[in-house]
Formats: structure tokens, sequence, C-alpha cells
């Protein structure tokens, strides 16, 4: 759906002003999740499984219940009963399994039982006197070997509709889509290639452990204050695993040290109004580094086979995928997504995919920037530009002749309407960095990446002041700059300057319903409900101008600040500045607020291509990267810094998961790096400069032509790198990370 | 938990031969306090020698050789002027160690006897001939470096025993050393091999050479074959590739999270070469 009232001049939108919460966070001001107290609050700690896969058989908490410092003990009978549904659809069920293990410990780290005591060490002390006995079962944690027909099974019945007889019950959902006819497609290619790759699971490496303090009585009353990307859901799915009503629970965001997805479910919040409701105080919970790792959502891992057909002049004839993926012991890996993204940036005649959604006795997955697309991508984009060497065709020329358009009908179905690929793909090609010359040991990798964008339910409400300032309520935690690109689109439409708006993440029992700050949705929808709620409020500015005027609203415009006579007939009044309006609003007709609350559904899809050159020390194998250049379709940048940070950090990420990243288990089936020693993310010092080239090719499904930028940065990276690496280590690498023991194993392989 | 702050060794030390159950002295703390809070170690007495007179001193004595007192930080060896021109290998080894912070607090006799094999510090150390003062219920000897760490973990110290000085020998004439460790990042990591090289030439021949390597094995080793390999010789390709294949000969190493057998084993050749190449230029005088 285009939108009529589209704008492409701005005053504000476009500027770089610093971030109202920038002086806050660099002085310590502001509050993150650990950083609520309440009185007579006590400490919770939670008892965690040492064992991948076991029957719980008994647990005895009376020694720790016994200790004066403990005040409640919980375990899983302390949580209401919610109904087992198959698949996705008992997701609830999913998460409270998750958040509290019931008749088995189904991974390394996950909760059996916890305490809240009057401090954290003692907190702390009291787990080592809860008993458990545990049954010890065969575990499995690798994705192909949990498909196999002899692999332990994790649950029965978690299976949904979707699977197809004869899988193993560790298979729960199947995802097919596609066109054409691929094998008459195969027949018609000059050259048909086919590889098989595997990543590791990474984790979001978020700054900030999970933090929450929370209070509930046994009136069913509570309140909660936590770090989360959406209070909303925290708020439903706490109430649905306490028994409580929604509403009932009030739920406060704190700011926030990161998410990228994986602060979009609850994982200790439950337990500590569950440990509240007992000991009738407060409660806090604050995770090590070591349960993140163990225990909150690392995205999933992957193992994945393609096939691409192409004509000797790059044209690709067929393409399919089989992308398994394993999301740990709960069903939602994202195996439909992964083989939905991983053709969707090229117009194929004949492409078909497959994705597999697999159970394994690893932590349950969770979201993390554009969630199974970077995997597809490492793999196919691999094989095109296998594809490109071998034929001696360059990379982008390849992908442009491929490049999906508006019109194109994509891999997973719809047809594209207005897209920015092929402008990304021609701004690479005239990038400096494209024909930059390369040093001997260094290699060249190109890649382009696909993510969805999503709407999803939002609420905004702006409410003016007497003074003429504005106060403006989100309801999606600011993960990425969001309150300064909202005060620039309020700022815009109103008129006023963007230091005369104070943005606040309102909490859920001060704004109607909002989803999750996911789905690189915020500045496209938080942003579109701010502008139509600056739009209802600037259609009461005007007609107290109206009034003031006597000539009908219709009469009266908005124009720089101020409501102004329409044209010449309409009268001849000096512009009325909004602060004149509004200082006399008591007066006439009372406060003056603007609404939104709906689902906007014109993301618009976005696109990206990333050029990498990387250095590989042929004597360790270890890889530097040495120049970065990101490359991605914005719609329009609101505020061209985040953007570009959005970019960069995505660059960053993709780095630390091609390079070192990755979830290491034994031979028992226990996490063995759960620090941030073992768990390699990069260091400043790895990085390179990341240059960034912001595209806009407007989005016609939001007013100001909005494209959410916050996930497809993470889709190219992987593949980019990998192509820079194996071009530079003239070995092609299909395993990530590629870590220097695995680079200089392959080239020893090579000779 | 006991903690104490003696005014000397000797009274460390007596408070250490008393002490029952976990014991640890607290020089920087820097493993100390993490292994802590991380529950790894929860010492029931901890001793703070940082009370001790002259323990932060860095002194260089009339025959040229160095003595540092055990509480002498990463930063201080950095930031002196002339300790760094003499042991540029030491020094570098060390301030390899964690960040500015870590950097603050690390001292030479925590990374040692702290008693992992990947410490940064220790290969140089031997590579330096570097001895220690270890005073005890019986006195005070001296022990070299090598002799210090028995496995992953545990050091020959018996009960009682406290280390009180660092002492590096003169470096003398046409000499130099290096220090190089693999990591999978730039920073802020932990070696999956070290190697440390300290050399002595007449003319362009090395005369005299110690090779010491960290993380290929349960201790740190001071590998004789690699300073035969290279002792005689110009340090020609012949020579360096000797000294690689003794490396690698000599390593011990286990398949971990941070490293294969294989890797570790390839790559301490490459890096005794690289270390070898450093320390030679430096003993003729080059920057490297
Ligand atoms: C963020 C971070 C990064 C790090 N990076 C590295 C690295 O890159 N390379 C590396 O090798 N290490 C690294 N470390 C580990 C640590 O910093 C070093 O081992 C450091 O040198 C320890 O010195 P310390 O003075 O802090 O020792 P402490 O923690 O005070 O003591 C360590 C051990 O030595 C014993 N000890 C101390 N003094 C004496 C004495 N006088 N006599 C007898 N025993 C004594 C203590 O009982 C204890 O067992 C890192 C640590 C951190 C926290």
């Amino acid at each position: 759906m285009a939108l009529d009232d589209r704008k492409t001049d701005f005053t504000f939108v476009g500027t770089r002003p610093n971030r109202p919460d920038g002086l806050d966070k660099v002085t310590g001001r502001a509050k993150f999740g650990a950083d609520m107290s309440a009185p007579g609050m006590l400490h919770g700690a939670i008892l965690r499984s040492p064992h991948a896969h076991a029957r719980i058989v008994k647990i005895d908490t009376s020694k720790a219940e016994a200790l004066k410092d403990v005040k409640a003990v919980v375990t899983r009978a302390d949580f209401a009963d919610v109904p087992f549904k198959p698949g996705l659809a008992g997701e609830f069920w999913n998460v409270l399994e998750n958040v509290m293990a019931g008749e088995k410990a189904l991974y390394d780290g996950h909760a059996v039982a916890a305490v809240a005591a009057t401090s954290a060490l003692a907190a702390r002390d009291a787990l080592k006197l809860i008993e458990v006995e545990y049954e010890v079962l065969p575990h499995v944690t690798d994705v192909d070997k949990a498909m196999a027909p002899d692999a332990p099974v994790i649950r029965e019945g978690a299976a949904d509709y979707s699977v197809p007889e004869g899988m193993h019950p560790n298979v729960v959902r199947y995802h097919e889509s596609g066109h054409g006819d691929v094998d008459a497609g195969f027949a018609e290619a000059d050259l048909v290639l086919e590889d098989s790759f595997v990543t590791e699971a990474t984790h979001q490496g978020y700054i900030e452990p999970h933090a929450c303090l929370g209070l509930l009585g046994n009136d069913g009353k509570g309140e909660l204050w936590c770090t989360t990307q959406g209070h909303w859901i925290a708020q439903k799915t706490c109430a649905a695993l306490l028994g409580i009503e929604t509403s009932q629970l009030r739920v406060t965001a704190s700011e926030i040290g990161g998410g990228f997805g994986g602060k979009t479910t609850v994982f200790i919040e439950p337990v500590a109004l569950a440990l509240s409701r007992k000991a009738n105080r407060p409660v806090k919970l604050v995770m090590t580094r070591s349960e993140v790792f163990r225990a909150t959502g690392p995205t999933a891992s992957a193992s994945m086979d393609i096939k691409i057909g192409m004509k000797n002049d790059g044209t690709i004839t067929a393409a399919c995928g089989e992308f398994r993926l394993q999301g740990g012991a709960f069903p939602g890996a994202p195996g439909d997504m992964t083989a939905m993204c991983a053709f969707a940036a090229y117009n194929l005649t004949n492409v078909k995919q497959i994705g597999y959604d697999v159970m394994a006795n690893r932590p349950k997955q969770a979201a993390y920037r554009a969630p199974g697309a970077p995997m597809g991508a490492f793999a196919v984009e691999s094989v095109i530009d296998e594809m490109c060497n071998k034929l001696g065709l360059d990379p982008i020329e390849v992908r442009l002749k491929n490049a999906a358009h508006e019109g194109t009908k994509a891999s997973y179905g719809p047809r594209y309407e207005r897209i920015g690929l092929v402008e990304t793909l021609e701004a690479a090609k005239a990038h400096p960095h494209y024909s930059a010359p390369l040093k001997p040991g260094q290699g060249r990798g190109v890649s382009c990446g696909f993510w969805f964008n999503h709407g999803g339910e939002t609420s905004v409400t702006l409410a003016l002041s007497e003074d003429g300032s504005a106060q403006l309520m989100v309801g999606t935690p600011d993960i990425g700059g969001s309150r300064a690109s909202m005060a620039l689109m309020a700022a815009e439409v109103l008129g006023i300057p963007y230091e005369n708006i104070r943005v606040t993440v309102a909490d859920t029992a001060t704004l109607g319903y909002n989803d999750v700050s996911h789905g690189s949705r915020v500045t496209y929808a938080s942003g579109l409900a701010t502008i139509k709620a600056a739009r209802h409020a600037v259609e009461k500015l005007c007609e107290r101008a109206a009034a003031k005027w006597d000539i009908p609203v219709e009469a009266v415009k908005w124009e720089n600040g101020c409501a102004v006579p329409s044209g010449p007939n309409a009268g001849d009044f000096d512009p009325m500045p909004l602060a004149d309006i509004t200082a006399k609003m008591g007066r006439t007709g009372g406060p003056i607020s603007g609404h939104f609350e709906a689902t906007p559904e014109g993301a618009g899809v976005s696109f990206g291509t990333h050029i990498v050159d990387a250095e590989v020390d042929p004597e360790t194998g270890k890889t530097t990267i040495t120049r970065y250049t990101v490359i991605q379709d914005a719609g329009k940048a609101i505020h061209p810094t985040y953007v570009e940070g959005q970019f960069q950090g995505g660059a960053a990420q993709g780095i630390g998961w091609a390079l070192n990243e990755e979830y290491i288990y034994g031979e028992d089936g226990r996490l063995q790096n759960s620090i941030f020693l073992d768990y390699r993310i990069p260091v400043a010092s790895d990085l390179p400069m990341i240059d960034t080239v912001i595209v806009e090719v407007p989005n016609p499904g939001h007013p100001f032509g909005v494209r959410g930028v916050g996930e497809t940065g993470i889709v190219p990276p992987l593949a980019a790198i990998a192509n820079a690496v194996s071009n530079a280590a003239g070995v092609r690498m299909k395993q990530l990370p590629m870590s220097p023991p695995r680079i200089l194993a392959a080239l020893k392989d090579n000779g | 938990m006991d903690y104490h702050s003696p005014a000397s060794f000797a009274e460390a030390s007596a408070l250490a031969a008393n002490a029952t159950g976990v014991t640890r002295f607290l020089a920087g703390g820097t493993d100390v306090l993490v292994q802590l809070r991380s529950e790894l170690v929860t010492p029931d007495t901890l001793i703070d020698i940082k009370k001790i007179d002259g323990v932060s001193d860095i002194t260089r004595n009339a025959d040229g050789s160095w003595t540092l007192g055990v509480a002498a930080t990463g930063a201080e060896m950095s930031e002196h002027p002339e300790l760094g021109s003499d042991w540029p290998g030491v020094v570098e080894a060390m301030d390899l160690i964690g960040s500015t912070q870590v950097q603050g607090r690390a001292t030479l006799t925590g990374n040692l006897c702290n008693g992992s094999p990947a410490a940064d510090s220790v290969p140089a150390m031997v590579a330096a001939g570097v001895t220690v003062s270890v005073t005890g219920p019986d006195g005070t000897r001296d022990v070299a470096v090598e002799e210090i760490p028995t496995g992953p973990g545990k050091t020959s110290l018996s009960k009682g025993e406290v280390i009180s000085a660092v002492k590096i020998p003169a470096r003398g004439d046409n000499a130099g050393d290096a220090y190089l460790r693999f990591i999978p990042r730039t920073e802020m990591d932990i070696a999956v091999v070290g190697v440390g090289v300290s050399l002595r030439l007449d003319g362009d021949t090395v005369t005299e050479a110690r090779v010491s390597l960290g993380a290929v094995a349960p201790t740190v080793l001071l590998v004789e074959d690699c300073a035969k390999a290279i002792i005689g010789s110009t340090l020609d390709d012949a020579a360096l590739d000797a000294l690689a294949a003794a490396a690698s000969a000599a390593c011990n190493p286990i398949d971990d999270k941070r490293g294969t057998i294989a890797f570790r084993t390839e790559v301490a050749g490459v890096l005794a070469k690289r270390a070898a190449k450093i320390a030679y230029a430096r003993a003729k005088g080059e920057k490297a």
C-alpha cells in the first residue's frame, strides 16, 4: 500500500543531533536492569542443571529452606499449569519449561530451582544445599546427529502438523517453498555446483546480562522492572506463567545494554516474581555472564546443502537448498526463515527451499538480528562466489545480472514492491573499495543480504505542554538510538526544535500494547505511529487556530511550527506559533494530545551488499580483516549516524561470528566456553574502520520512506568474510567460525 | 576468610606456614580475585604482600642485573626508562597481559605462581634466565623460574614459602630477547602458544641461546634442542627450520577449546622462528 501523504523535503529528519539518553549513559545516571532496588529487597539465585539431558528424580530443598537468610525457594510446582501444545502453538508452555525445568533437565544450564535470600552471597550459598537427584539420559547437541534415527528423543509429541511422516521426533517443524521447475533449470545450466556448509551457534553477546526486580503480592498484583526489548510481551508471558491477570502486572523497561533479539523473551523475570510471591518481598535477580551463555538464547546452529545452476554468462537457471537448524530443546529454530531468505536477493525462475526446525540438548535459541538469514546467505553466497571464480566472472556483475527488483516474484512467494538491491550493488561497484588493489595474501569477498522487516502492533501518545514543548510516549525500548529518531520525526511534523521533545519509553500501565523492539520495526512502526500521532495533534492545533480566527478548519494549514491560513482566500492572519496555541489550550478546549494505535503493514523489505578484504597468515591461519564496506538501503535515514551504527554493528558482529565465536560442547554435552575469555567476540583492535554507504530508496509504506535497518546488516557478513578468506587462502571455507586452527587445517589439506 | 597484610616476608611466610585450608598470597589479585568471584577458589586465608617495604621497587644493581619487587606491576615495568631497553622481551611479555586496568595491578610473580601453562611472562622469564628468591620457614633461597611451575595450577613452593624478589640477570653485550604469543584475536586473550627467545651474538653468530615455550605442555618448557639448533649459526634458513622442528618436537599439548594439538605443534615452530629473528635483530642493535 502506497501512502499518498509522503514527504521528501525535510528540516529535522536527516540531521545528526546527540541522542537524548547520551548524557545519562556516559555519566552513569542511566538505570539499567540491575540498577533498581526496593526496600526490603531480597536477592535471588538459580540452581542450574550440570547435565545436558537428565530426568529429575527428586529435588530436596529442605536444607536450603532451613537457613535463616533464605526467605523462599521455588521449583516448577510454584508456576501456573500452562497446557502443553505441539510446536510454537505451545510457546507459553515452551517458555515455562525453559524458565524452570519440569520432568527433565534439557540442557547444561537449565534452571531447576531458585532461592531468594537476604543477600546475593547467602542466595548463592543456599543453592549448594539444594539436593537434586538426576537420572542422566543420553544427549545430542549436533543438528545432523539430532535428526538421525538413533538420536535420543528430547520430547515426544513436540512436532507440529508440518512435519512429514517418518521423521525423527526431534524434527518439530518443516517448511518448503519455491516456484518453477528446478530440475529443468539445472538441465539448462552450463555449470551446476553443489556444496554443504555448517555454522555453529553464536550468542547475541549483549554486554548487559539479564537483570530484573520483581514484586508480586498474593492479591495477584505485581510490578516488574527489567531489561527487555519488549515489556508487553514480558507482561503477557509472566502473567500466563504465574496465573495472574495481565493488566495486574505493571512492567517497566529499564535502559537496555544491548539485546539484538536475545531480550525478546523472558528467562529470570517469572522466577523473580514467583520468589517474590512466596516471600512476599521484592526480589532482584541478576544473571552472571556464564548464566547468560548457558541459559539464554544463542542463535541456532545450521547444516545446509546448496545446489545452484548457472549459465556461462552468470545467469542463474535454478537454485535449491536444504537448511537444517538446531534451536535447542524447544521448537523455534528459524529453519523456515533461513529457507525463505536464502535466495531472496535473486530473480529466479526455478527455486526450491526446504527448512527444518530441529531440537537438541542446548539452550532454547532466541532471535539474533534477522534470525536464520545469515546462515543461509553464508551457504548460498559462498556457492555463487565459487561459481564466479570457476566461470571467471565478476561477483558484483553476476549479482546484478540476477538481482531481484520491483515486480520480481520473491523466492518465498510475494512480488516485491520498490526495493533497493540493485542500487546497493551499483553503489558497491562504484565504491573505491571495490577497485582498490589487494596486497599479496589478501582476498576480497562480496555478498548480498536480505531481511523481511516487520511492522507489528504499535501505540504512541504525544502530549503537548503549555509552554509548547512536547512529550512523546512510545512503547518500544530504545536499543539503538530510537528516541532520537522519534524526536526528529515528531519535530518534523510539529515544526518545533528536536530539543523541545522528550521521548519516554512508557511502562505497560501507561500506554496501549506494543510489540517488542524487534524485526527492525522501531523506526519504521513507532516512527510511523509518532508521525501520525503528531499529525493528530496538529489537526487539533489547526482547529484551535480556526476557532480563534473564526474560519473553517480546512482553511488552516500547519507550516514551520505555526498555524497559517491555507491561502489568500482564507483570510489575512499572522502565523500562530504552536506555543501560542498551547499557552491557551486549557481555556480553548483542553489538553492537546495525539494518538496512534494500529498495526502498520508496510514495513518494506531491505537489502544490503558488503565488500570485505581479508588477509590470512598462511603459517598460522589467522585472519585480519583489512577493509570493510557496508552498503545498505535504509529507505530514508532519519538519523544517519544511528543508521551507520546499525550497519557497523552488523559488520562487527558478523566478523565475530565468521571468525571466532562459537558454542563449544564437550563429549558430556556441557558448554565449555561460557565466559568472554573463551567465547571470543571481537575486541576493538580486531576491527578495521567500517565504512558505510546509506542508499535511500524510499519505502512506499512509510510517510517518510523509512525501511528498518537493524537486521539486514548481519546477513551479508558471514558470506562476504568467508568469500574474502577463501579467496585469500585459496581454499573454500565451508564451516564457521573460520578460526585459525580450521583455516590452518584447510590450508594443509589443500597442500 | 582471614585477611592479613604482613610487614615482612618472614611474617608472611610464618602466617602461611600456620594457616589451615586454602591460602593465597595477594599481589595484584588479577587471578586471585577473579577466581574468588567466580567461585573457583575461595581462600580461607588471604595474605596481602603489598604492604611490605620495597615490594614495588625496580632496581638496577651495580653488576647490571635487576631486582624487581614482587608487587611491581606490568605498567611500572613498561614505564621504567631502562628495563625495557635491557630486556624488551620480558617487558613486552608482561605488557601483553590483560588490559590497561589489569596492567595497573598484575605482577610477574602472580603470573608465575598462578601456575597457568599459558602464562605470558613465564616463557620470557625462562628465556631470560630469571631467578626468584623464595623465603620460607628455613630462610631464603634462589630458584630458577623454570623450577617453579610443576603442572597446571601447581608450583614447587611448599607450605609457608613466598617469593620475595625477582632477579633478572645483567643483559651484557650483543644480546637480545623477544616474546611472541599466538591468540586468535589482537588482545585480551589467552596464549594458544607462547615463545620466548633470548640470545647472544659474536659478530653474526649466535653463541648463547635460551628458548622457552608456553601453552604447549603442562608447564612452560625450556627447550635445549631449540637452543642447540641455533647456537653456532647465523640464524640462516636451515637453522631457523631446525629451530622450528625442535620447537614442534618439544610440544606435548592438549586438544581443547583454545586450539588443537596439530595447531599448537605447528604454530610453536612458526613463532619460534619469528621470535628468534626479533631477538637476533635486537642483539645486532637493530630496532625490532
Ligand atoms: C582481564 C584479564 C586478562 C588477563 N590476561 C592475561 C594474559 O593475557 N596473559 C596472562 O598470562 N595472564 C593474564 N591474566 C591473568 C593475570 O592477570 C596474570 O596471571 C597476572 O600476572 C597475575 O598477577 P597478580 O599480581 O594479579 O596475581 P594474584 O592474583 O595476586 O596472584 C596469583 C597467584 O600467585 C600467587 N602469588 C602472588 N604473589 C606471590 C608471592 N609473592 N609468592 C608466592 N605466590 C604468590 C597467589 O597466591 C596466586 O595463587 C589476565 C587476567 C585478567 C583478569
